[in-house]
């Protein structure tokens, strides 16, 4: 049974009390701490900022030419806070009890509350930094809604909250790297971490230009290198967006927990052809005053203006009275499925309407575009259609991944010293994640957790002593080496793009937005085939000591695959539907997601065994004490 | 696949390593779908390229829409290509025709050394910021954020500022090679928000000086910058620079 470590007490003083238990470093003892920060997304670049303001010598790595090119850098709706500034209702309470709920309860409620808690400081911090959020005309905040909840709990600066977030923290970031407290090597890429003696002290990356390989050594790591949603090939993630750094660590002894929760989200620009290289996003802000439609004739080839409103079908607004358009994205995603697979897609295919007109002839253009900002021409730039004349056509995307490394409640890895914040973790969004709560939730463990509860280990652990000789350094180096050349050796006739394209329609197919005992199985036949393809028949050319893309872009890849194996025995493991896992076996009569709260109340958390052999499952259970296991309901 | 195609012809920049000798080297883009960015003709191209064994063509790109400032090349002597506020990865290959020439190479500053093909080293612009483009307040020192009022219309022209993504193009268009318009941007946002006042006298000194230390020229007014950049930051924005460099040099007694 895998231990949370969840502090003792009622929830609403467990983190109050833990802050108090914890061990803190002295402050002349803080710099005399080496601490290596892999990312530099919203959660690695408020971390490494906080922690090297407290006096932490603190080495930064990223993948891009600037910490600022990270993937949180495109989040457009916004980031959730309890702040209750509309006045209408919120508290951290029902924050923390919307994002429980919205998980479908198979998040740690100690972990949630926390987030609800420290949910104020952030927004408090971003501003002090200045970063520019929308504002009302009295000078005060801006708020809007996002699905699942039923309060307006969301900041955001116009369509570009993440950008602007990120360059708040990056500027943290910049800061220290100023003061000489911060070591930042961009352009790196993890390629393994080194355990010693039972705990994580450093790490060896390729540099992406003169392809060097070098070690680091810390006395303690931290993993904020994102999720792994482009191991569906199509995503709406950035194109750098990979497992590498999480998997090197999981194969070498930290566990990788509900690997199976990928979210797809119903809100994208559909596929349009296949050299697409990614998929693009509306924000599910849109939601809050676009409504979405499907003819309600099969097969309908008519324009939309030219269908009467009696014959379209607000299938959300009809099914989810209550909550209507603003139903969390599992829900907003599966009902868009299962409309267009029944044909009522716009003109037969995948798609549905976003309609937006009705607001603007209310509002005026001006108004919509004032809270959309560049939505409406990011649209029309894509897919040359004006949403201003015409709905929008979308339909979900794979999006974010709620599984991630298991951490305890110190957001500490079972492997001592190795920490995981942001995307990286499985942690506080159970099987579902709210929208605008990844920014939150990134911000929270870099801002206001991690810089308290690894004072804690460094405080009772000490320094790692650790020299360049260690075998675990020396094995970790030759390891790497070795697999950059036999990456190097494959000289077949599949390109890896053309590889990572098969892997992703497998996982699409099969591990997606509905999942059958069956096809999970077909998929288990399958990934390990095109693993062995992989190292058989790809091709990677150029040279391993200069600038070369493919040789990343092959790692990355082989990573992917063995990630894929991992998340169809975890998707066929769990013999539940739940959140975002939604196994067709498994549905209540009018087709939600039917939990087993029996069997499956617990955190799946699954231990390396080798390439191809089963994994070891260890559960984490949970337990519900204040919100009680209820039927997801949003009707 | 549906949809119209086009093929065109590709002069692109190749470069093997900073210190290598770079050429132009000549590519067929056939049937090229007129919905696809002109990256995602560019993986086209290379995808052929790797068939033949041959190394592709290097070129920087994560979010593809139009924000991480990652991507960026020169097509036809233009950043970003011939569209006004856009990227390179939000330019579709409906904006060329049949046989169309693009010549395509690395945005060029003294500043931003080739890496490989079209790849540059940007890291002058993190120095910049480092010099202080940020408000120093560390975790934890803020006050309740509706504490500090922003009027609404300030507040905005703060954003459009901040709506910079550091890509580079302001310095690869100006004839002398100038970061102004970024380091201006930067800035100017700060300079209009209550809480980038405290470090006002220093900022704009520190960032203009580092500038100039990275090799980048002056601004010469030729405003260049203004048409290339991608997000429609403004030239207004150096001149709100100019005048907190002149009040940092008039205050400042060090
Ligand atoms: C289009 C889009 C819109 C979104 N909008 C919202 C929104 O409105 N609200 C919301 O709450 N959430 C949103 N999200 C989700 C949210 O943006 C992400 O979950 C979040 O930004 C992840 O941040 P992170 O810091 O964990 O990781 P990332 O931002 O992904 O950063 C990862 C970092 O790790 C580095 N890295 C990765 N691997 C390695 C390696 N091996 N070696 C070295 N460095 C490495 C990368 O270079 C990068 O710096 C959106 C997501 C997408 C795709
Ligand atoms: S790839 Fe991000 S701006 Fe073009």
């Amino acid at each position: 049974m895998l231990d949370g470590k969840v502090p003792e007490g009622p929830l609403s003083e467990k983190w109050i009390r833990h802050k108090f238990e914890m061990k803190l470093v002295s402050p002349a003892n803080k710099p005399t701490f080496n601490l290596i920060v892999v990312g530099t997304g919203l959660a690695g670049a408020s971390a490494a900022a906080s922690l090297s303001e407290l006096g932490y010598r603190v080495k930064v790595f990223c993948l891009g030419d600037s910490p600022r090119r990270a993937h949180s850098i495109g989040a457009q709706g916004g980031i959730n806070s309890a702040k209750n500034y509309p006045n209408d209702g919120d508290s951290v309470l029902r924050l923390f009890y919307d994002t429980v709920k919205g998980g479908d309860f198979r998040a740690r409620e100690a972990n949630v509350h926390r987030l609800a808690e420290v949910s104020g400081n952030i927004i408090d911090q971003c501003v002090a930094q200045g970063v520019p959020f929308t504002r009302e005309y009295g000078g005060h905040l801006d708020n809007r809604s996002f699905g699942g909840a039923q309060v307006s709990r969301t900041f955001y600066a116009n369509a570009q909250t993440g950008q602007q977030l990120l360059l708040g923290a990056y500027g943290a970031l910049m800061k220290e790297i100023k003061v000489g407290n911060v070591q930042m090597h961009t352009r790196r890429e993890m390629l393994d971490l080194i355990v010693a003696d039972q705990r994580a002290v450093g790490i060896v990356c390729r540099n992406l230009v003169t392809g060097a390989l070098e070690t680091h050594l810390a006395d303690a790591v931290i993993l904020a290198t994102g999720g792994y949603g482009n191991a569906y090939y199509l995503s709406t993630n950035s194109v750098l967006s990979n497992a590498t750094a999480a998997w090197r660590a999981h194969k070498r002894g930290a566990f990788f927990a509900n690997p199976c929760f990928t979210q797809i989200h119903p809100t994208c620009i559909p596929i349009h052809g296949d050299s697409q290289s990614k998929l693009t996003l509306m924000s599910e802000s849109l939601r809050n005053d676009g409504r979405i439609w499907v003819p309600r004739k099969k097969g309908d080839t008519r324009l939309p203006h030219e269908i009467p409103e009696s014959e379209r079908n607000y299938y959300l607004e009809e099914r989810y009275p209550s909550f209507g358009n603003l139903v969390p994205r599992d829900v907003a995603s599966r009902a868009a499925k299962r409309v267009c697979d029944e044909g009522f897609g716009v003109n037969g295919g995948d798609a549905v309407y976003l309609d937006l007109l009705g607001p603007i002839a209310r509002d005026g253009i001006a108004a919509l575009e004032d809270k959309y900002d560049n939505l409406f021409e990011m649209y029309q730039r894509i897919t040359d259609e004006d949403p201003r004349q015409t709905p929008m056509r979308i339909y979900p995307a794979v999006h974010y991944t709620m599984g991630g490394l298991w951490v305890d409640y110190n957001l500490m890895s079972n492997l001592p010293g190795l920490y995981v914040i942001g995307e990286a973790n499985f942690s506080d969004h159970g099987a579902n994640r709210l929208g605008a709560s990844a920014l939150m939730q990134g911000l929270a463990d870099g801002y206001f957790i991690l810089p308290y509860t690894i004072g804690d280990f460094l405080a009772r652990q000490g320094r790692a002593k650790v020299s360049d000789d260690h075998p675990a350094v020396t094995d970790a180096q030759r390891e790497t080496r070795e697999r950059l050349d036999k990456l190097m050796s494959l000289r077949g006739k599949k390109t890896v793009s053309e590889l990572h394209r098969e892997l992703g329609q497998v996982l699409w197919d099969h591990c997606g937005m509905s999942r059958d005992a069956k096809g999970l199985q077909t998929a288990l036949e399958k990934i390990p085939a095109i693993r062995e393809d992989f190292w058989k028949n790809a091709n990677v050319v150029g040279r391993p000591d200069t600038f070369n893309q493919v040789l990343e872009r092959a790692g990355r890849v082989a990573d992917f695959i063995e990630l894929a194996e991992l998340m169809c025995i975890d998707a066929s493991n769990r013999n539940e539907s739940c959140g975002s896992h939604f196994r067709v076996e498994y549905q209540t009569p009018d087709n939600e997601a039917q939990r087993d709260d029996e069997q499956y109340a617990y955190v799946a958390a699954w231990e390396y065994k080798g390439v191809g052999v089963q994994p070891a499952l260890h559960k984490e259970p949970l337990a519900f004490e204040r919100v009680g296991l209820a039927q997801r309901s949003y009707k | 696949m549906a949809g119209p195609t086009i093929s065109v012809t590709l002069k692109v920049w190749r470069q093997d390593g900073p210190e290598a000798k770079g050429y132009f080297e000549t590519h067929e883009a056939k049937d090229i779908s007129t919905s696809m960015s002109v990256l995602e003709m560019l993986d086209v191209v290379n995808l052929r390229l790797q068939k033949e064994g041959k190394e592709p063509i290097a070129f920087e790109s994560n979010c593809r829409e139009g924000i991480c400032g990652s991507c960026g090349a020169a097509v036809n002597g233009q950043p970003h290509g011939p569209k006004r506020a856009t990227t390179l990865c939000q330019l579709y290959m409906r904006h060329f025709n049949e046989g169309d020439l693009l010549v395509i190479e690395p945005f060029r500053a003294s500043a931003f050394p080739v890496i490989k093909d079209l790849v540059v080293d940007r890291s002058a612009f993190d120095r910049i910021i480092q010099a202080g483009g940020y408000v120093t307040v560390k975790t934890g020192q803020a006050s309740d954020a509706n504490a500090i009022l922003v009027p609404k219309d300030v507040s905005d022209r703060a954003f459009r500022s901040a709506a910079c993504i550091g890509c580079g193009a302001c310095a690869a268009s100006c004839p002398n090679a100038s970061a102004s318009l970024f380091a201006a941007a930067k800035v100017a946002q700060l300079a209009l928000l209550p809480q980038g006042s405290v470090e006002r006298t220093s900022r704009a000194r520190e960032m203009v000086k580092q500038m100039d230390a990275e090799g980048f020229g002056s601004c010469s007014k030729h405003y260049e910058c203004q048409e290339a950049c991608p997000k429609e930051i403004k030239v207004e924005n150096i001149a709100v620079m100019n005048r907190e460099y002149l009040r940092s040099l008039l205050l400042d007694r060090d």
